[in-house]
This record gives C-alpha cells, sequence and structure tokens, in this order.
C-alpha cells in the first residue's frame, strides 16, 4: 500500500492527455441523453459497468504483470470502434510518457521502446501504477474511477452542469466502483493463470458507435 | 518481449534539446494571444517568408477542433503533413501549460513524419490574457494581441503580456479607426515588459510578419548555435 502514490495516479490533474477526452460525454450531450445530473449518472453508471470493468481488469492485470502485448490484444478484441482503439492508444503513449517521467525506471522506457506505437490506455495504466510501487486493486480503482471521473468532468464544461452536482454523481456511484474495481482484481487474477480470455468483454454498443460519429464530425470540443 | 530498437520520443517527457541520435531538434515557438488578435494570420505570414529558407511545421490548438488547421490549409502554407491539429477539450490553456502532452505528441509526430525540422510554429487555441506556454513544451512564446483589442491591454499587463519573449501588438492598420493611441501600447508594453522585444505590426502592411520574422531566424541561430 502506497496510499500517497495512488492519490497522484489517480488526480484528474495527472497531466496525461485526459482533460482533452469526454469518454462519450459530449456524443452523449448532443444526441441529448445527458441532459443533467440524474442523465449524466445513468450515463455513467452504464460506462462503469462495461468499459470501466474492462478497463479495470486490463489495468488490474497489467499491474499484476502480465504480458503487455496479450492484454493490448485482448483490449482491441473488447473494443470494436476503430476511433476507441484509437484513442486507447494515443492516450496510452501521454500516459507512458508521463509516468516515464514521474517514475522514471527501466520497465517503461523498455515498453516505450517495445510498443513505439503505444498500448491500450488502461494497459499502460497498470504499468505505471507497477512502477510507481502500486498494486492491482490501485490500477483497477484508478481505471474505474477514470472511466466515470472523465465524463463527469466534461459535462460540466458541456451542460455548464452545477459542478456541486456532478461531484454528487461521482459520491452516488463509490459503492458501484468498489464493487467493479474488486471483479476486475478478481478477473485479472484469473487471467494469470487461464489467459485473458479470462478478462470480463462486457461492452456498450452505444459508447462504440457514437464513438465513430463522434470522430467524424467537425465542430466538437473534446477528441473522444 | 523482443528489444530491438525502435524511436521512441525524446526521452522522458521530450522537453529534452536533442534527439535520440544526439542532432538539435526543432526548436519549438508557441504563439499565445486573445482570440481573433492574428496569430494564425501570423503564423501564415512566418511560414511564407520562412519556408524557402526552413524546414517548418505547424501545430495549432483549436477551439473547435481545425479551424486555424483548416484555414492554413486552404492558404496553402505549408504541404498538408506538415500541419497538425491538436483537441483541447475546451481548456485550451491547460493544453500548452498544464497538460502539454497531446502538444509533444504532436511536434513528435511530426519531426518523426517529415524527417528533422527546423522550427515547429504552435499556435495556441485563443484565450485569455493569462494563458502562456509552458517551457516544457516551447522553447520560447510569442503573445500576440492587437489593437483593435483596446489600446489598454499592454497597460493592464497579464502574463502573457510581460513574460512572452516577443510580444507582437499587430493590426496597427486599424489604429486610426479604433483610435488606438499607438505611440502608448508602445510606451505601456516597454514599462511592462522592461528589456523584453516589443514589434507593432500590420499584416495588412508592406513590411507585414518581417519584423518577427526577423526576430524567429535570430532565436533559431542562437538555438542552433
Ligand atoms: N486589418 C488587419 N486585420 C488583420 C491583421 N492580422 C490579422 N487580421 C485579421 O484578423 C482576423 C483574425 O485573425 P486570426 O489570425 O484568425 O486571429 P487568431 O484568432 O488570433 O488566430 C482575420 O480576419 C485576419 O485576416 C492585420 O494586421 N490587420
Ligand atoms: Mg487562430
Amino acid at each position: 500500500m502506497n496510499r500517497a502514490a495512488l492519490l497522484l495516479l489517480a488526480d484528474g490533474r495527472f497531466p496525461a492527455g485526459g482533460h482533452a477526452h469526454s469518454g462519450g460525454a459530449e456524443a452523449a450531450v448532443r444526441a441529448g441523453r445527458i441532459t443533467d445530473a440524474a442523465s449524466l449518472e445513468a450515463f455513467c453508471r452504464g460506462r462503469l459497468h462495461t468499459a470501466g470493468l474492462v478497463a479495470a481488469s486490463l489495468a488490474a492485470a497489467a499491474a499484476l504483470g502480465a504480458e503487455p502485448g496479450e492484454l493490448d490484444a485482448a483490449a482491441d478484441a473488447r473494443t470494436p470502434s476503430p476511433a476507441l482503439r484509437d484513442t486507447a492508444r494515443r492516450l496510452g503513449r501521454q500516459l507512458l510518457r508521463a509516468g516515464r517521467t514521474t517514475w522514471p525506471g527501466g520497465q517503461l522506457d523498455a515498453l516505450a521502446t517495445v510498443f513505439p506505437r503505444g498500448l491500450h490506455q488502461p494497459v499502460v495504466l497498470g504499468a505505471v501504477a507497477r512502477a510507481a510501487g502500486l498494486g492491482p486493486e490501485d490500477a483497477a480503482y484508478c481505471a474505474a474511477y477514470e472511466s466515470v471521473g472523465g465524463p463527469a468532468t466534461a459535462t460540466v464544461r458541456l451542460l455548464s452542469l452545477d459542478p456541486f452536482d456532478a461531484t454528487g454523481v461521482l459520491a452516488r456511484l463509490a459503492p458501484d466502483t468498489d464493487r467493479v474495481a474488486g471483479r476486475a482484481v478478481r478477473a485479472a487474477r484469473e487471467a494469470l493463470t487461464d489467459g485473458v480470455d479470462a478478462l470480463p468483454a462486457a461492452s456498450a454498443p452505444l459508447l462504440e458507435i457514437s464513438a465513430e460519429a463522434h470522430a467524424a464530425r467537425g465542430g466538437r470540443l473534446f477528441a473522444s | 518481449m523482443h528489444l530491438h530498437r525502435h524511436h521512441d520520443g525524446l526521452g522522458g517527457s521530450g522537453a529534452a534539446a536533442h534527439r535520440p541520435d544526439g542532432t538539435r531538434r526543432a526548436l519549438r515557438l508557441g504563439l499565445g494571444g486573445p482570440v481573433g488578435s492574428g496569430k494564425t494570420a501570423t503564423v501564415a505570414a512566418l511560414c511564407r517568408q520562412l519556408r524557402p529558407e526552413l524546414s517548418l511545421a505547424v501545430v495549432t490548438n483549436d477551439i473547435y477542433t481545425r479551424e486555424d488547421a483548416e484555414f492554413l490549409l486552404r492558404e496553402a502554407v505549408l504541404p498538408p503533413e506538415r500541419i497538425t491539429a491538436v483537441e483541447t477539450g475546451a481548456c485550451p490553456h491547460t493544453a500548452i501549460r498544464d497538460d502539454i502532452s497531446a502538444n509533444l505528441e504532436a511536434v513528435e509526430e511530426l519531426e518523426e513524419r517529415s524527417g528533422p525540422l527546423d522550427l515547429i510554429l504552435i499556435e495556441s487555441g485563443g484565450d485569455n490574457l493569462t494563458a502562456t506556454f509552458s517551457r516544457g513544451l516551447v522553447d520560447a512564446q510569442i503573445f500576440v494581441i492587437d489593437v483593435a483589442g483596446g489600446d489598454d491591454i499592454p497597460r493592464k499587463g497579464g502574463p502573457g503580456v510581460t513574460t512572452a519573449d516577443l510580444l507582437v501588438v499587430n493590426k496597427t492598420d486599424l489604429a486610426p479607426h479604433v483610435g488606438a493611441d499607438l505611440a502608448r501600447m508602445a510606451a505601456d508594453a516597454k514599462a511592462q515588459r522592461a528589456e523584453l522585444p516589443v514589434v507593432l505590426q500590420s499584416l495588412r502592411g508592406e513590411a507585414g510578419v518581417a519584423e518577427v520574422a526577423a526576430w524567429v531566424r535570430e532565436r533559431l541561430a542562437a538555438w542552433q548555435a
């Protein structure tokens, strides 16, 4: 347990490029699916139990030391949208850059050398957590929390939503976030013995479809 | 893991002054300032002026995706592969100061794609007077204001006006139309900036961007020395 490092990695101000992404919230706002705090909460709950769970399990597995290339392939298989795969690798490269300078060391340098085009962000998140002296639970929590924290922050900007309401949404999702992180770690441990197919493959088709539409449209504020 | 070596960026953060092969990387200049002051027009003019002698590229940071990049493409100031648009999630100042990762990636990709460059211009999405570039992203920054934005801006100061390596007061041709006092703007700027240089320019005038281009050449010569 290295609690201060966990706070640093989970902090939304950690400079890894996340601020330019809405986690699908901008597309959902445009489509009228997020209009207020209640619909933001529903959106985030759905994202947490699908994309969030998958990301958390990938991060936990990477933190446990699973092979990054295999995890990256598993992430690809769980991400139908090419635009989202692209985004995930871009964010992975950016996180790796931030991680390498924040917690310098050979393991992350090797990752940058072997995978110059980048790895899915959750895989890098797990590796960075490991480099920071954190464990699989920490990595899973970071990924799960990030899966809802990003859309909530973006919605404050997109809808001028009351920031206290947005924070309240995240607080109400805390018990779900705990459960998702727990499930993710159990699955990651299974994957160590049974292979990456043991990782969850929950998906949210609407997130994938709207990510494609979002990537193709002009006049957007967030990259994804 | 097979460890044959790929290009892996410029070391940890990307601020390092040398490429992995030991040569000096491109000089990175940031252009900031309020919306509409003439940043994109200055970038376009600099590209036209400098492209015969330098190999250069541009990164834009639009508030709404690709407006500036598309303007530069339409004007054909550089080939398309030399222009990259970074998206900023409604916070253009964050992307150039607090979290520079997307911009660092963009400048590195430009050099990877185009081979070694001499100069990369990074335009910030227009923001307020407090926006400045991180030293981790740029080697020097130009702050562009214009006479139509109010001739009291140099007096009011703010980090851009006071600390930028070059302050450009643009659109001097409009001064008579908006009742701006150029002498006062110049004097106020001098008072705010002590020894730091100020250029008053009109891109509509004969001299155009020449003085700023001369400043860029000087910076580049110092960088490459
Ligand atoms: N009159 C005049 N207009 C200018 C000058 N420089 C730029 N503009 C115009 O000012 C407007 C905004 O310029 P732009 O470069 O897009 O501003 P940016 O938002 O700072 O990038 C455009 O219509 C330009 O053509 C100048 O020196 N004089
Ligand atoms: Mg512009």
